[in-house]
């Protein structure tokens, strides 16, 4: 597929490309540090176990506040509102059309560099699944203070279950999301793209209105 | 391109070792346990002072100069300086053996799983404990308490009255060196040194640490590994160094009352009455930030810094005296058992000893429910003689680790209470090795009923341990409670412990979408692997 109609385009800024590795770092860590408080496994033991993942949420939480601040201020939250347009058609891909050869109903491009399956994916994600895992993992380690705020009355448990049903949601989204990053034209086509920010993408398919994260001018 | 990927690649590589540096640093801070706990600090400076000189040579006083022939002749000398010594010891339970409600105590109602009772000071055998001359109730004996030297004051003189009025030259001489070893061990007081308590308090049960399991003979010059504050080699603590005293009157547990009612430090209020570890460590005393100080408001100090107790010298576990009585060629026997201690005796049944014990653990705000010989049991399940009193959702409890003692002892079908039999003397169980008479005599003593029909009953019985509290690098691992099995924790339930506890839906739904997801990954990727190849062939 790559060849003459492939276009190489910078998709990814630097600060997204920071952002999603370093992210990527953070989870991982939580994910392998939660699950062995968790006592899934024994690797680093359970109070470094612990303190590692103690740390690693709270400079999770510190970053992310950056992460919302970026998104704001670029206009890049727009890639994130969710359409059903094509999504029928995305999904129809990734079961039947890939297997068959089929260029991706909808290819990246500058102002749309996600399709409707992904902006829905990645908005419930950082909408609403990473805010309340920060949320809750911020109360589970602040549990000491719960007296003083006022909130004592909420089960430790409560706060338990819904940490670990999203650790388990992130577990599963890491999962299928490494795989994903594999179905471009190359094995490590996407992968790439996120490191050095350019991807290639098929040539001349017209970018409709719908798609176009419409940015604003900012007054200067 | 090529240049601008690379140029890129090695922009990210700058960025990511960056973070990584800043991350470890920070992970490396997290980790680091090399500088001392600000708690430990805390406590040394509270307790640098020295311990305060005496003023008085007790040997050149002239009222203990003198030739004693009894013990009370020694108290009168004590008291004819220390003029309100007596009527201050007096009120203390270690005179009274009477508890404030006057229902509890050794003298009172109160029973245990060891020897039963002592009959309000009737079984005689108890009073080798009590703090008078020759087993009476008559005179104080200060010296069991301020006595520096090692004597026995009851051989010493009986031997003395026997030999005073001879005259053969051989026995004067004895006898003067018998005046004057009394006269030498008068002399030689002070203030309560370990070996004193610990004359009863380490032999409690009738044997080095039959009770007590953080309490025993090894802590009479115990090393630092043993317990960090009394060891010799580390900070050489007498018992009284936290036991305080305010006229004669020592802190310490008392039966229904806790030790210490508030848990104050010193550096809040330097009144405190009973020194307990908060009060010079307080109540954050690991390093800033570090989880071990989020656990003070429900775990005690002790939970952790006492992995095991009974480490040098074992302690007894269990006592059946239902096994009690069988005679071997119609005599009574002994057998030895493990750690050469005796687990047979005709006269007291059977025991089991052991050593390096982890402790169970309860709820306890420092008060102990118990039964006494006037309150009604149930026999159909093991009666608690005493347990902790708390509950995980009180503020003033702590988790604590406790020794439990079980045994089993008679108790009295028609009347559902606990038997206390006397035990020592000529009409005593273990002299006569008959239950009926020995338990009527001792019902008779406490002017308790009993309607001769008895058998026994499994109980247990409890001792917060917080002696020999070990060095850090022995405190008892997170991962030891936070486990899903078999942690020192797993009995406690009621509240949400992270590690042991977990939702069993979320979990079981979590894991079967994980494996949903390697399983659909998997498969789709195999399907995109077989389709190209089929595109391939196609295309040829």
């Amino acid at each position: 597929m790559s060849g003459i109609n492939m276009n190489l385009i910078y998709l990814y800024s630097r600060f997204e490309r920071f952002w999603h590795w370093f992210q990527s770092v953070l989870i991982i860590l939580l994910l392998a540090t939660g699950f062995e408080i968790y006592g899934a496994w024994k690797v680093l033991g359970f109070r470094n176990a612990v303190d590692v993942h103690s740390y690693t949420g709270l400079t999770w939480l510190i970053g992310f506040a950056f992460f919302v601040f970026w998104i704001f201020t670029t206009g890049e939250w727009r890639q994130y509102i969710p359409t059903t347009k094509k999504m029928f058609e995305v999904i129809r891909y990734y079961i039947y059309g890939i297997f068959k050869g089929e260029s991706h109903p909808v290819p990246k491009r500058k102002d749309a560099k996600h399709n409707p399956l992904q902006r829905l994916t990645y908005l419930s994600l950082a909408a609403l699944l990473l805010p309340v895992q920060m949320l809750t993992g911020f109360l589970y380690w602040s549990y000491n203070s719960w007296s003083g705020w006022g909130i004592s009355f909420v089960p430790l448990e409560a706060m338990a279950v819904i940490h670990m049903a999203g650790a388990f949601a992130i577990f599963q989204f890491l999962i299928i999301h490494i795989y994903m990053t594999t179905t471009g034209h190359t094995i490590f086509a996407h992968i790439r793209a996120m490191i050095t920010g350019w991807e290639e993408v098929v040539k001349e398919e017209k970018v409709e209105d719908w798609e176009k994260a419409i940015v604003k001018p900012r007054p200067s | 391109m090529k240049i601008m990927i690379r140029q890129h690649f090695t922009r990210w590589l700058i960025l990511a070792g960056t973070v990584i540096i800043l991350f470890s640093g920070m992970a490396a801070t997290a980790a680091d346990e090399s500088s001392p706990a600000p708690g430990r600090e805390m406590a040394r400076q509270a307790t640098k002072t020295k311990r305060p000189g005496i003023t008085v040579d007790h040997s050149r006083l002239p009222a203990l100069n003198k030739p004693f022939k009894s013990g009370p002749e020694i108290t009168k000398a004590c008291q004819s300086c220390h003029t309100e010594a007596e009527s201050q010891f007096h009120q203390t339970i270690h005179w009274t053996w009477k508890a404030d409600d006057n229902i509890r105590g050794k003298a009172g109602h109160s029973v245990n799983n060891f020897c039963i009772s002592s009959n309000k000071m009737q079984d005689k055998g108890c009073l080798s404990c009590h703090p008078g001359w020759n087993k009476s109730m008559e005179s104080i004996n200060c010296l069991v308490c301020h006595g520096q030297k090692d004597i026995n004051w009851e051989e010493s003189f009986n031997d003395l009255k026997e030999l005073s009025a001879s005259k053969d030259p051989e026995e004067v001489e004895i006898a003067k060196e018998l005046r004057d070893n009394i006269q030498a061990a008068a002399q030689s007081v002070g203030r309560p040194e370990r070996k004193n308590c610990g004359s009863c308090h380490f032999y409690g049960g009738g044997g080095d640490g039959v009770k007590h399991g953080d309490l025993d003979s090894s802590l009479a010059k115990p090393n630092k590994a043993l317990d960090v504050h009394m060891g010799i080699d580390g900070q050489n603590f007498r018992c009284t160094r936290c036991h305080t005293t305010k006229l004669h009157s020592i802190a310490g547990r008392i039966y229904t009352a806790p030790a210490a009612t508030h848990r104050k430090s010193l550096v809040e209020d330097d009144l405190v009455s009973k020194i307990t570890c908060e009060s010079c460590h307080t109540a954050t005393p690991h390093k800033a930030g570090s989880k071990p100080n989020d656990h003070t408001d429900k775990v005690a100090c002790q939970s952790c810094h006492i992995p095991t107790f009974a480490r040098v010298n074992p302690t007894k576990m269990s006592w059946d005296w239902s096994k009690a009585g069988k005679l071997k060629d119609g005599k009574p026997f002994k057998t030895v058992g493990a750690y050469g201690k005796e687990d047979y005796l005709s006269i007291k049944g059977e025991m089991k000893w052991e050593k390096n014990i982890k402790p169970e653990y309860f709820w306890f705000n420092g008060s102990i429910d118990d039964v006494t010989t006037k309150d009604i049991i149930d026999p159909s399940k093991r009666v608690a003689v005493s347990r902790p009193a708390g509950n995980w959702n009180d503020k003033n409890s702590r988790i604590f680790p406790f020794k439990i003692h079980r045994g089993s002892q008679p108790y009295d079908k028609v009347n559902k209470t606990l038997l206390a039999p006397i035990l020592s003397g000529n009409e005593g169980y273990w002299t006569t090795l008959d239950w009926p008479s020995a338990l009527s005599k001792g019902q008779q003593a406490l002017g308790l009923p009993f309607s001769g029909e008895f058998d026994f009953v499994e109980t247990s019985y409890v001792f917060p341990t917080t002696h020999m509290v070990a060095p850090r690098e022995n405190v008892v691992k997170c991962s030891e409670c936070h486990t899903k099995k078999d942690g020192r924790l797993a009995n406690l339930a009621g509240f949400y412990m992270p590690g042991r506890d977990r939702n069993r839906w979320i979990n079981i739904l979590g894991w079967a979408a994980i494996l949903g997801s390697l399983i659909g990954v998997t498969i789709h990727g195999l399907g995109r692997v077989f389709a190209a190849r089929n595109v391939k062939k196609e295309n040829k």
